[in-house]
């Protein structure tokens, strides 16, 4: 009999196999559909009996439900497949949107993205499969793209976003599409679709919220001229810190194909100059209208003199305080005696050392796991709860079985930043000999329990 | 909004401008994680008129309930955050300087970067 460990190791590698076939027999299909399609254009073009501004029969008969539509129709799609759209971030704003892309027949559709798959994405990022966890985020996209319209063009950018490549990449399409995550990516992209000019389509989302603009259109406003100053980075939060509800980024995310769609067919009226912002838990689509292009602004205003070689200079981290590509934030707020790792902590607990464990996450954190025995007092309410604290050590050390040794205080909390700022108010009131545990519940799991849940 | 003459003033009472004011993307958090509030603004020393200046040190007297530098830097909002007086960027009404009127609706909101 196989042990599971061996069986793992068969299926992962079955299923890189499959996927790696499955990526071939797409590809193929794809050089085969564009082969026939040539074909087809040839003969039409040879008998030119049937004009339908460039449409094939098999195009006719995929966009027909939009050649009906009196207000896109021929032209509206003519134009979609002639247009290219840069969409930057495969995360759960671009899912949604490239899957509308593809399906829609956008002619050159260029993803970019550095990330790979994980497990806890897969709730709101729709366009990746199971078989990708693990894999760039890039070619997953790009395989589900091909496999909803084989004739489209679509082009795989596996890399992070930066001032050295971005108007490089940024420059070979007509419209580009913000689905990205961060401050300082943000005011980056604005600035290169300013300088190279070209329509820059926004979104973002955070718990049951989003917003929504068209920047840079039509002598427009860009991200600069609203937000002149970056926020402070305390008041930007992610999806893995904030949580985010699904669709949320989904509905966000389809939005932003409709304004990109609507600019590459030139039909409607993109929302540009105003904002749309939607609050999920209320029910509610606010559109409010924004300033129009400031003439101070930096980057696009008057006297702005931010040129191309500007762009390639400028510090996007140091002008938001926030890295590009967030690594998680790992303070060192204490000293080396005060601090104990995951693995002394669970050496502590096999030896039946008399000690209090505090986790001092928000309680809906602690609801979803936690160590047994530890108290949770979240660190916003620790002042207050010292009391419960002392009183805890004191039932302790009775319970102790060695007496006279004193009870331990340590603090827990999930990545090892915030039991460092409880502790370091312990220490001001008294508990002098509070520890923190290094790297929090994540290193529990990785260096003494890998059952342990990670979130 | 724009015209402080609009309305009746009577000078011998202390006036109170009813107001809606919301706070999202985050501000919320601010107030009790309260998303909506529906208040009464005395205007500031017995002046006829309230503008924007006066209200937002009134609300971070009577609303903000933690961490006020997240909500202003100054005398006016942290950088990050959208102000709109009935649905309409408080940059195009004059700012600080909007003149405010009964029912007006005020709205604060933090701009997201997530995805
Ligand atoms: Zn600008």
């Amino acid at each position: 009999m196989s042990s599971a460990s061996e069986i793992l190791r068969q299926l992962n590698s079955l299923k890189d196999a499959k996927t790696e076939i499955d990526n071939k027999i797409s590809l193929l299909e794809a050089q085969l559909k564009d082969i026939n399609l040539q074909n087809a254009a040839a003969a039409s073009n040879g008998s030119s009996s049937y004009p339908a501004n460039g449409l094939t029969p098999d195009m006719i008969h995929r966009y027909s439900r939009h050649l009906v539509l009196p207000s896109f129709g021929v032209q509206g799609q003519a134009n979609l497949l002639k247009s290219s759209i840069l969409v930057v971030g495969a995360g759960g704003l671009g899912a949604p949107a490239l899957l509308y892309f593809a399906a829609s027949g956008v002619g050159r559709l260029g993803i970019v993205d550095h990330d790979v798959v994980e497990l806890n994405n897969m709730h709101r990022q729709i366009i990746h499969r199971e078989a990708y966890v693990g894999k760039p985020k890039v070619k997953s996209a790009a395989a589900a793209c091909r496999s909803i319209n084989s004739t489209i063009q679509v082009v795989e950018h596996e890399e992070a976003l930066r001032t050295s490549n971005a108007l490089e990449i940024l420059s070979k399409y007509d419209i580009i599409v913000d689905a990205t995550d961060n401050a300082p990516t943000r005011y980056m992209i604005s600035d290169c679709c300013v300088v190279l000019g070209k329509p820059l389509v926004s979104g973002a989302a955070l718990g049951l919220e989003g917003q929504l603009t068209v920047y840079n259109y039509n002598s427009g406003p860009c991200y600069r001229c609203l937000f002149p100053t970056p926020p402070p980075r305390t008041a930007c939060q992610s999806c893995a810190d904030g949580g985010v509800l699904g669709v949320v980024p989904g509905i966000i995310g389809c939005l932003q194909a409709l304004e990109a769609i609507k600019i590459a067919a030139s039909v409607g009226e993109p929302l540009s100059g105003r904002m749309l912002l939607l609050d999920a838990l209320s029910g509610r689509i606010r559109i409010v209208k924004i300033r129009g292009r400031s003439t101070q602004c930096e980057a696009c205003g008057e006297n702005a003199t931010f040129t191309q070689q500007h762009f390639c200079e400028f510090d996007y981290e140091k002008f938001t305080q926030t890295p590009l590509c967030v690594p998680p934030l790992k303070l060192n707020l204490l000293p080396s005696e005060s601090r104990i790792s995951s693995k002394e902590y669970s050496e502590t607990i096999l030896k039946k050392e008399p000690h209090v464990l505090v986790d001092v996450r928000p309680a809906h954190h602690f609801n979803i796991v936690s160590l047994p025995k530890s108290m949770n007092i979240p660190l916003s309410t620790l002042e207050a709860s010292l009391p419960e604290i002392s009183s805890a050590l004191k039932k302790e050390e009775e319970r102790g079985v060695v007496s006279g040794s004193s009870a331990q205080l340590y603090v827990v909390c999930r990545r090892g930043n915030d039991s460092q700022r409880a502790v370091q108010l312990l220490h001001k009131k008294g508990f002098t000999s509070a520890k923190d545990i290094v790297g929090g519940l994540e290193s529990w799991t990785h260096n003494v329990d890998p059952e342990f849940p990670t979130y | 909004m724009q015209n402080p003459q609009g309305f009746g003033v009577s000078e011998e009472t202390l006036l109170k401008m009813q107001l809606t004011l919301e706070f999202g993307g985050g501000l919320e958090l601010l107030c009790d994680s309260k998303k909506i509030h529906n208040v009464n603004v005395e205007q500031q020393n017995g002046e006829d008129k309230l503008t924007m200046k006066d209200l937002l040190s009134w609300v971070r007297t009577n609303l903000i309930k933690e961490r006020p530098e997240m909500f202003m830097k100054g005398d006016t909002v942290r950088p990050g955050v959208l102000v709109l007086v009935n649905d309409c960027d408080w940059e195009l009404s004059g700012q600080l300087n909007t003149l405010l009127e009964e029912k007006d609706v005020v709205v604060f909101i933090s701009t997201l970067h997530g995805g």
